[in-house]
């Protein structure tokens, strides 16, 4: 019922940005679920926690975009960071903040109505996709060559930026430090359509993508076809990062692919485990930097990221900590001379 | 296992065929009109000093690289056009590398073995058995819940055996397994390939010890760039292949035996 009415409203968009990416209004379902579903649910949890700023209605966008980019940057950071490939998210980050400034330099220069994140995809997507292959043809993913891609699309964001009349440096700072207050219904919705498409895409082609991840060469002789999973994965990366750019911000979004991932993998047995954990480690870190930042006023991106080092710090000492406390020790010896027995019993079976 | 045996013994035709193979990394020569035939139920070392070409044969031979003049041959088709992957079980020279840092229990690296068999969906009965029976029948089986990470150089190599045993290969292709394993755990684990030739797997090993070659393999290759000795390992022994082959690069002979 709901869905049918907000639909044939077709409620007038305010954000020019998001507006012409796509024809048909897909928001409609994402604005009635924050409005009667993810709303209501806030405003008792702002009830029961005496926290009002959970019942604001920016604030609730923001929380929903947090937890959409704490999902899929782990999600996609976790094949990313095992394949040794992590500055490629950085990397293409910063080409998409150029994919915005030739947006916004095509509308200026040809009075277009582009959206500036459809252009971001576009070039974020391109150069994913122009990386892979010069690595299919150098073999390696070279330090340099990445450092030339991130630096190369600044350089032109920066020029198109200070090329284009007009006060259009105004949005600039949104995109390179990200920014809750400008959280509107469309990014919101981008980031629930994005969550979807990279769990569904992730959840479908899980074990090619694990196999490439973990052993290129085996995967090729098992006739994988490695070139199209490893294309796969460097626009799934595109997809994510520039989502999240709004919030995150160009400069920091690649941590969010990053730090929980590192965290994860100090803890975490299997691979599987090491994705959870790395989510877990992820929406910890989106729910207590959106918090901070609301209540101190400070940088959201920024906060969401110290709140994931601090994730990622916590594990790192407490690790290391428990290597050199005979009694945390001998606690984690038993315990795997425990789970060993355990195993043995039902003769390892365990999933 | 005695079923794909005798189906293996059947088969007269040599399971891989090298036929005057030449290949060059840009203008750099490495392979040059190499002739070799791999029967089935065979155990082929190959050797060869550092850069003779030797995991670029094996590459070859895999269908990975395409050779620039010659044919290759894999289960009687074009290596490049053989698409069942399942058939081959390969241990790359680095692989192990990936394994040290990466969170993967050994389970997970275990059913890659059933990936090429089944890329989506549910794992079948016959799936889950075979993973079972390749941990169980290199040893590993209490160890399935563990990171490969945190296991000892001997135990990761049995992981990797075991991946190409759940897929049921019928060729094993190994680039120096044993790199930075123990002397103890080496003894174990070429004593565990000897017993999966004596099956009827196929295997092909690129070893640099001459003595672990000339006492597990059935045939010896003694390659670098050219073919200098395809053959029996007591004939190699008693030949002077292996002086020839390393002789072209003396420092390289005396580093090896240092």
């Amino acid at each position: 019922m709901f869905t049918l009415r907000r639909l044939g409203e077709s409620v007038p968009l305010d954000n020019v940005i998001a507006t012409p990416l796509f024809a048909v209004n897909v928001f409609a379902p994402i604005e009635w679920f924050l409005n009667y579903v993810f709303g209501p649910g806030m405003d008792v949890l702002a009830d029961l926690l005496g926290m009002p700023m959970l019942e604001y209605p920016y604030m609730q966008r923001a929380y929903l975009a947090a937890l959409c980019i704490a999902l899929i940057g782990p999600v996609v950071g976790t094949f990313l960071v095992h394949r040794e490939m992590a500055m490629i998210s950085d990397t293409l980050a910063h080409t998409a903040f150029a994919g915005v400034a030739v947006g916004l330099f095509l509308n200026s220069a040809f009075s277009l109505t582009l959206s500036p994140l459809l252009t971001a995809f576009v070039v974020a997507i391109v150069t994913a996709l122009l990386v892979e292959l010069l690595v299919e043809h150098a073999g390696a993913y070279s330090d340099t060559s990445l450092a030339i891609v991130l630096t190369g699309g600044f350089a032109v964001g920066s020029i198109l930026i200070t090329a284009t009349d007009g006060g259009i440096a105004v949005g600039i700072d949104a995109y390179l430090f990200g920014s809750l207050a400008t959280v509107s219904t469309e990014s919101v919705g981008i980031l629930v359509l994005m969550s979807v498409l990279v769990g569904t895409l992730v959840t479908l082609a899980y074990r090619p993508l694990l196999y490439v991840t973990f052993d290129a060469t085996a995967a090729r002789a098992a006739r994988l076809n490695v070139r199209l999973y490893k294309r796969l994965m460097v626009v799934l990366t595109a997809l994510v990062v520039v989502s999240a750019m709004q919030i995150m911000g160009v400069i920091l979004v690649a941590a969010m692919l990053v730090v929980p991932v590192a965290a994860a993998a100090q803890v975490a047995e299997s691979f599987k485990q090491s994705i959870l954990l790395a989510i877990l480690a992820a929406e910890f870190a989106a729910i207590a930097g959106v918090t901070l930042s609301f209540v101190y006023g400070i940088a959201a991106g920024g906060s969401i990221v110290v709140a994931a080092i601090a994730v990622y710090a916590v594990v790192l000492s407490s690790r290391k900590l428990g290597y050199r406390l005979p009694i945390v020790q001998r606690f984690s010896d038993r315990q795997s001379k425990h789970h060993r027995k355990e195993l043995e019993v039902d003769g390892g079976k365990r999933e | 296992m005695t079923t794909a045996t005798t189906e293996r013994q059947q088969s007269g035709d040599p399971l891989i065929s090298v036929d005057d193979v030449t290949f060059g990394y840009g203008e750099v020569p490495v392979l040059e009109s190499v002739s070799i035939d791999i029967e089935p139920g065979s155990f082929l070392g190959l050797v060869g000093p550092n850069g003779s070409g030797k995991s670029t044969l094996l590459d070859l031979m895999l269908g990975l690289r395409r050779p620039d003049e010659g044919t290759v041959s894999l289960f009687g088709e074009p290596a490049h056009k053989f698409d069942a992957g399942e058939r081959i079980g390969y241990v790359a020279q680095d692989a192990t590398k990936a394994a040290r840092d990466m969170p993967i229990t050994v389970r997970e690296v275990v059913e890659m073995g059933r990936y090429p068999r089944r890329l989506f969906g549910r794992f079948s009965a016959a799936d889950r058995q075979a993973i079972e029976d390749a941990l169980e029948q290199v040893g590993i089986t209490d160890l399935a819940s563990r990171r490969v990470g945190r296991l000892s150089g001997g135990q990761r190599q049995r992981v990797f055996i075991a991946r190409a045993l759940a897929s049921e290969a019928d060729l094993l292709a190994l680039d120096e397994p044993t790199v930075g394993v123990d002397a103890e755990s080496r003894e174990e684990f070429y004593g565990l390939i000897h017993d999966l030739n004596a099956t009827g797997l196929t295997v092909i090993l690129i070893e640099h010890d001459i003595g672990v070659v000339t006492t597990h393999a059935t045939d010896v290759a003694c390659l670098n760039r050219q073919l200098f000795f395809d053959g029996d390992p007591e004939e190699f022994v008693e030949t002077d292949a292996l002086s020839q082959a390393y002789g072209k690069d003396q420092h390289i002979l005396q580093h090896d035996h240092k």
